[in-house]
């Protein structure tokens, strides 16, 4: 007994005094608390414990998982949890992401619902009772902070169901207004329920009305039924001086089909950390996105998927433009179990850097334990190549348009991925804004 | 129009010297021909026509007009209405050839004071062009030259240059690796943009484009110099009796 205490991490999390003060003033102020009527009451606390026995992942030091990903300016920062509802026009919203009348627009803001349209399958996240049975707390700090900071109101309940068809894409906006005073924490929650046979189109972005520094601590959770398919875009454009970490679950059965593409720009630190389970056979699992990064921004992709069932198919792609400083991570993992035969599984992460000091670090990692399976895997990092400037360049455009040209190119394949229309004009309007930044933090000419 | 006089290059950041003292003069609506051995350098010589930075120009000039280009962007050469259709053409991820085509045109003639061309006017350029040299239209609704056959890449660039029109036009083998019909339709291309104000450098290694493109003037490169300058016959001498004499010539000199 003794020896347990003595490996057991302890708490580096420096302002823990301040979590454990928020975390009981929500505790004891959160409606339904004292009668009994919150659901999550006993995840809640069960999650703080955790967090309070482990922390932020700091220490990097065979921590296979947080390698590359320094966390000790996020522990330095005295965040606060609360209810900062405020009200914000839409109309500034609408300046931010696309709000078409055809989709069902659910706008968040500092994780309370300000706005809704159409016709979204949504409850408060109260009512769904496998909160966290996706999304384990356990050895993870920012989904036991997360999960211990749930909120009795707010969060999305998302249940599709057939017969009925939901055309209308269902797009969560989580918009943090940082002009609160102080830094702030929003730990937006979902829960998706995919019924057998049920399609659906989600889309999730998260953005700031200001440049303030904040953390988004995002956990999605989604089931996925028999036969079910889902898209599930999902567009992080946070501030640059805050920090995102963002933890998607999905568990799949039999026949279901879901589609992750994601395009990253935000954040000062931002991680995107998706697991697919693939629990009954023919399910298919495709996870793709594009990150772009600049001055000393750094994004994590910790990407997985386990093949627990027969005939599955999977695929990560990932694309990656670096300019300035900054850093990227591609962690890739796939897990084929025993009796998992007939996998089909892809694993693929493309780099593009256009700096010298740009870096990447691509870890891939495959454990197979069935022995009829096809897995194929791949990585590079490169710069722009000198033939192509110089061919674009000969038919008379200037080496700016043709660089430019050249990075809109390599993102094309995964924007194509952005099936809406509405929404990929957007991001293809996105990334023509980044351009100037990305170039200008452009050094290298070609490849040395 | 276009002079090159003493020219020296080699490859940047290296001391190897490729070109080795070349003297060439093109005037207005002439045809020149370039031929030689592998390896000679007429690739070279093209590249460092249009710009290439992986070469350098260590000695002599080349001017347009009586201006030197040699300080000058690929950009600023293909403003000026030089081409260069590659002999390896890139592949393009990402980028629509109708897309890539009108940005270029629209950088040439904006350098050069004009208007753009409209889209529909552009269009109409387009697919005649694409229909005359027989480019398989689904090819332009791919990438630029991505997954392209060796032929199709070829046509492309006969595309392009078809559209953008230039003054100077210098192919780089562009009539290796097509077939007869391709072939017949470079030709016809070639020979429907000669003009007096207009000049073509052509580097190939066979007679069967001469043939029907009739060179004014014909040049044989070896080892990066030009060592035999004549009329279209020295193509037909060349063609029968390779390069053997030049190639011994050279070993003798040195
Ligand atoms: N970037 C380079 N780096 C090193 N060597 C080079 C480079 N470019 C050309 N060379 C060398 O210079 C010489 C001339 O090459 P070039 O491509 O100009 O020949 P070519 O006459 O076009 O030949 P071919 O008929 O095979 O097309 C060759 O020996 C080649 O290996
Ligand atoms: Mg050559």
């Amino acid at each position: 007994m003794t020896l347990n205490v003595a490996v057991m991490p302890k708490n580096t999390a420096r302002h823990l005094a301040r979590y454990r003060d928020d975390w009981h003033h929500l505790a004891e102020h959160q409606e339904g608390y004292m009668s009994g009527a919150d659901a999550h009451h006993e995840l809640r606390r069960a999650a703080w414990e955790e967090f309070e026995r482990i922390g932020f992942p700091v220490h990097r030091r065979g921590n296979e998982l947080w390698k590359y990903t320094d966390l000790r300016q996020v522990d330095r920062i005295d965040f606060r949890f609360g209810d900062w509802d405020r009200h914000v026009d839409l109309a500034r919203i609408a300046e931010l992401v696309p709000m078409p009348e055809e989709w069902s627009n659910l706008v968040f803001v500092n994780g309370s619902l300000e706005h809704s349209s159409g016709d979204a399958p949504l409850t408060r996240i109260q009512a769904c009772d496998w909160v966290g049975e996706l999304a384990d707390y356990r050895s993870n700090g920012f989904v036991a902070l997360a999960t211990a900071f749930l909120r009795i109101r707010g969060g999305s309940y998302l249940q599709f169901d057939r017969p009925r068809e939901y055309v209308r894409p269902v797009h969560i906006i989580h918009v943090i207004d940082g002009s609160v005073g102080g830094p702030i924490v929003d730990n937006p929650r979902v829960a998706v329920e995919m019924g057998d046979g049920s399609r659906a189109t989600l889309i999730e972005s998260h953005v700031s009305l200001t440049d303030d520094v904040h953390m988004t601590l995002p956990v999605v959770e989604i089931k996925m039924g028999e036969g079910a398919e889902l898209s599930h875009y999902r567009y992080q454009d946070n501030s640059e001086k805050s920090f995102h970490f963002a933890t998607t679950r999905v568990l799949q059965e039999a026949n279901s089909n879901y589609r992750s593409t994601s395009f990253s720009v935000g954040s000062d630190i931002g991680r995107n950390d998706v697991f697919t389970h693939l629990v009954g056979e023919y399910a298919e699992s495709t996870l793709h996105g594009v990150y772009l990064t600049t001055n000393r921004q750094h994004q994590d992709n910790e990407i997985s998927t386990t093949h627990a069932a027969p005939h599955c198919t999977s695929d990560q792609y990932y694309k990656g433009v670096l300019s300035g400083r900054s850093r990227a991570v591609f962690s890739g993992k796939i897990t084929v179990e025993r009796g998992a035969q007939k996998t089909d599984a892809n694993q693929k992460d493309l780099n593009l850097l256009l700096s010298h000091g740009a870096e990447v670090d691509t870890k891939p990692s495959l454990e197979i334990y069935a022995d009829d399976v096809k897995c194929a895997h791949g990585a590079t990092a490169g710069h722009v190549d000198e033939d192509t400037l110089f061919y674009l360049q000969s038919r008379g455009v200037d080496y700016h348009t043709a660089q430019a040209m050249l990075i809109r190119g390599f993102a094309a394949e995964i924007l194509s991925e952005f099936e809406d229309n509405e929404l990929h004009a957007f991001l293809e309007n996105q990334l023509d804004e980044l351009m100037p930044a990305l170039q200008a933090a452009s050094d290298t000419i070609g490849t040395a | 129009m276009l002079k090159i006089e003493n020219l020296h290059a080699t490859v940047t950041d290296s001391d190897e010297v490729i070109l080795k003292g070349i003297d060439l003069e093109v005037s207005p609506g002439e045809v020149h021909a370039i031929m030689g051995p592998n390896g000679s350098g007429k690739s070279t010589l093209a590249n460092v026509l249009m710009g290439k930075p992986s070469y350098t120009v260590s000695e002599g000039d080349i001017t347009v007009d009586g201006e030197s280009i040699v300080e000058m962007m690929p950009d600023e050469r293909a403003h000026l209405g030089l081409f260069l259709a590659m002999q390896y053409p890139s592949e393009v991820p990402g980028v629509r050839p109708w897309q890539f085509l009108k940005a270029a045109k629209d950088a040439i003639d904006d350098a050069n004071g004009q208007k753009k061309t409209s889209v529909r006017q552009f269009s109409k350029l387009f697919d005649e062009k694409v229909e005359e040299i027989g480019i398989n239209l689904d090819l332009i609704k791919r990438s630029l030259n991505e997954g392209f056959s060796g032929g199709e890449k070829k046509r492309n660039e006969m595309l392009q240059m078809q559209v953008l029109d230039p003054r100077i036009a210098i192919m780089d083998e562009t009539d290796s690796g097509l077939d007869i019909d391709a072939l017949q339709a470079v030709a016809d291309g070639v020979n429907k943009m000669r003009s007096p104000e207009r000049s073509f450098v052509i580097v190939t290694h066979y007679q069967r484009l001469l043939h029907f493109v009739h060179p004014d003037i014909v040049h044989v490169l070896v080892d990066g110099k030009i060592v035999e300058t004549g009329d279209a016959s020295l193509a037909e001498k060349v063609e029968q009796n390779g390069y053997r004499d030049y190639l011994a010539a050279q070993r003798n000199g040195k």
